[in-house]
């Protein structure tokens, strides 16, 4: 099992319905997110390019967060999702120094907070908050082990393009181009 | 032309717009770290090499302030901690991968260590001490005759401590200024020149005093080569080890990098210690404090630099 995402860049209008619904979701304290949406212009007008981007925690399969993690509280869980242990976790600040897409943030409580696939709805059967909300469906959640999933077929299909993977992350969000 | 914003506005603290996690705390430990490690290593080196009666500053009377150094480390590491009540949890695991972990384990080796090494040379130093306690002097008289056990342990846990307080930020490589291996080596020897600053300061002996100096001196050119090589190795890096290496070299560090690292902290006392061996009168007190503050402040660059540099997208 190895859960993973892909997101259409074509089919992203900006929105931030993905932030606002991870928010509520999971409780996530005022002035900090998550997830997050990024424009990234290229050119001068009139030859000009947008990509939208609904970035998170990329789950990477070489964590360096995990690797550096002084106590074990940032850990991988079943699929590969990367978590972490509130009660183990001491507020270091190492793993957030470590991850190459700014995914971490301390929370307000001490302990350090990122996106966790919502595993809560995971294991329910049901998709990540952000991906369940998406109005334009361009976010794809699921096991790319899965030969018949969604994920797997949309992957096959299109062009896609993963974030900084020259940092030896191994990341797990690919963006569909 | 390339723009890219947050069109969901994100706005962290202490992440947007840039990395700023670790705050004084960090780079206070590494130096306080660094010259106890540089302290301990002499003291251990000159004890195995027998020189106790010539060398008193450095085996005996410089690692008093050991001990200090590392307790004030250790609570500016806790302070750097956001979850506190769970510090206990370092030490409830071993983590090879991660060099905090490490660190964590060689303090708890050395501290005691070190309060031990002081307390043996306490009764020297304050003649009128006492013990009060049977055991504690049994344990003082056990620890005056087994010393060399104690010396060899500071020289190798010294040099793994010095190390690791430059592995900690090179192991992230998500930050490339760090991410150089270089750091680990370069670190090391600055801390051993930071802690023979601090001998120089505590000395009275003036043959001392001249073969710290030299060490001293050689710590110097081996530091400013390791510094030269590890910009090099930006310069002939990808992208974003250009960027790190241009902070340095024309960006928002760069006065404050070679003013006070470069020349104040390191190419000045290195000039004054060569008067002093050609016979000139210095006044050795000033490249000591120089390089303590050099050394200092190098660290301070160091962490704050490398937050900002990152991996583009």
């Amino acid at each position: 099992m190895r859960y993973a995402m892909a997101i259409d860049t074509k089919k992203c209008v900006g929105c931030s319905d993905c932030v606002v619904a991870c928010q509520t979701e999971n409780n996530v304290p005022i002035g900090f997110c998550r997830d997050w949406v990024t424009e990234t212009v290229d050119g001068t007008y009139p030859n000009v390019t947008i990509e939208l981007r609904s970035e998170r925690c990329n789950h990477c399969d070489n964590a360096p967060c995990v690797r550096c993690c002084p106590t074990g509280a940032s850990h991988f869980e079943d699929g590969g999702i990367v978590l972490v242990t509130h009660e183990k976790c001491i507020g270091c600040g190492a793993c957030i120094e470590s991850c190459p897409y700014e995914a971490r943030y301390s929370h307000p409580d001490g302990y350090v907070d990122k996106c966790t696939f919502c595993i809560h709805r995971v294991r329910k059967g049901e998709d990540p908050a952000c991906v369940s909300v998406c109005p334009t469906h361009c976010m794809y959640f699921g096991d790319l082990d899965d030969p018949n999933s969604e994920i797997v077929n949309v992957l096959k299909n299109r062009k896609f393009k993963s974030l900084a993977p020259e940092a030896g992350t191994s990341p797990q969000i690919f963006y569909l181009v | 032309m390339r723009e890219e914003i947050f069109v969901s506005g994100r706005n962290i603290p202490n992440i947007d717009p840039y990395l700023n996690i670790w705050h004084w705390q960090i780079p206070t430990y590494l130096f306080l770290g660094g010259l106890a490690a540089g302290i301990l290593f002499f003291a251990g080196l000159f004890f195995i090499m027998g020189k106790e009666k010539q060398m008193p500053a450095t085996v005996k009377w410089a690692p008093f302030i050991v001990p200090f150094a590392l307790v004030l480390g250790l609570f500016a590491l806790f302070l750097d901690l956001k979850h506190k009540l769970y510090f206990w949890q370092l030490y409830t695991t071993v983590r090879f991968t991660s060099p905090m972990s490490w660190g964590a384990w060689v303090l708890m080796a050395i501290t005691p260590v070190s309060f031990v090494w002081a307390a043996s040379y306490l009764r020297e130093a304050l003649p009128r001490w006492d013990w009060k306690l049977k055991i504690l002097k049994d344990f003082e008289k056990w620890v005056i005759s087994n010393r060399i056990i104690f010396a060899w342990a500071m020289v190798i846990l010294a040099v793994i401590l010095g190390i690791y307080t430059g592995i900690l930020l090179s192991a992230f490589n998500a930050r490339p200024l760090w991410n150089t291996s270089i750091l680990g080596p370069l670190f090391l020897v600055s801390g051993m020149s930071t802690g023979a600053a601090a001998i120089i300061l505590t000395s009275k002996n003036h043959e001392e005093m001249r073969i710290i100096g030299r060490i001293d001196l050689l710590l110097i050119v081996i530091e400013l080569f390791f510094i030269t090589h590890m910009i090099m190795g930006f310069l002939a890096g990808s992208e974003v080890q250009l960027a790190a290496a241009h902070l340095f070299l024309g960006g928002q560090f760069t006065v404050s990098f070679w003013v006070f690292v470069i020349i104040l902290g390191l190419l000045f006392p290195a000039l004054l210690e060569i008067l002093e061996l050609f016979g000139m009168k210095v006044p050795i007190v000033l490249p000591a404090i120089l390089i303590l503050l050099g050394g200092f402040i190098f660290r301070f660059i160091m962490v704050e630099a490398g937050q900002i540099t990152r991996y583009l997208y």
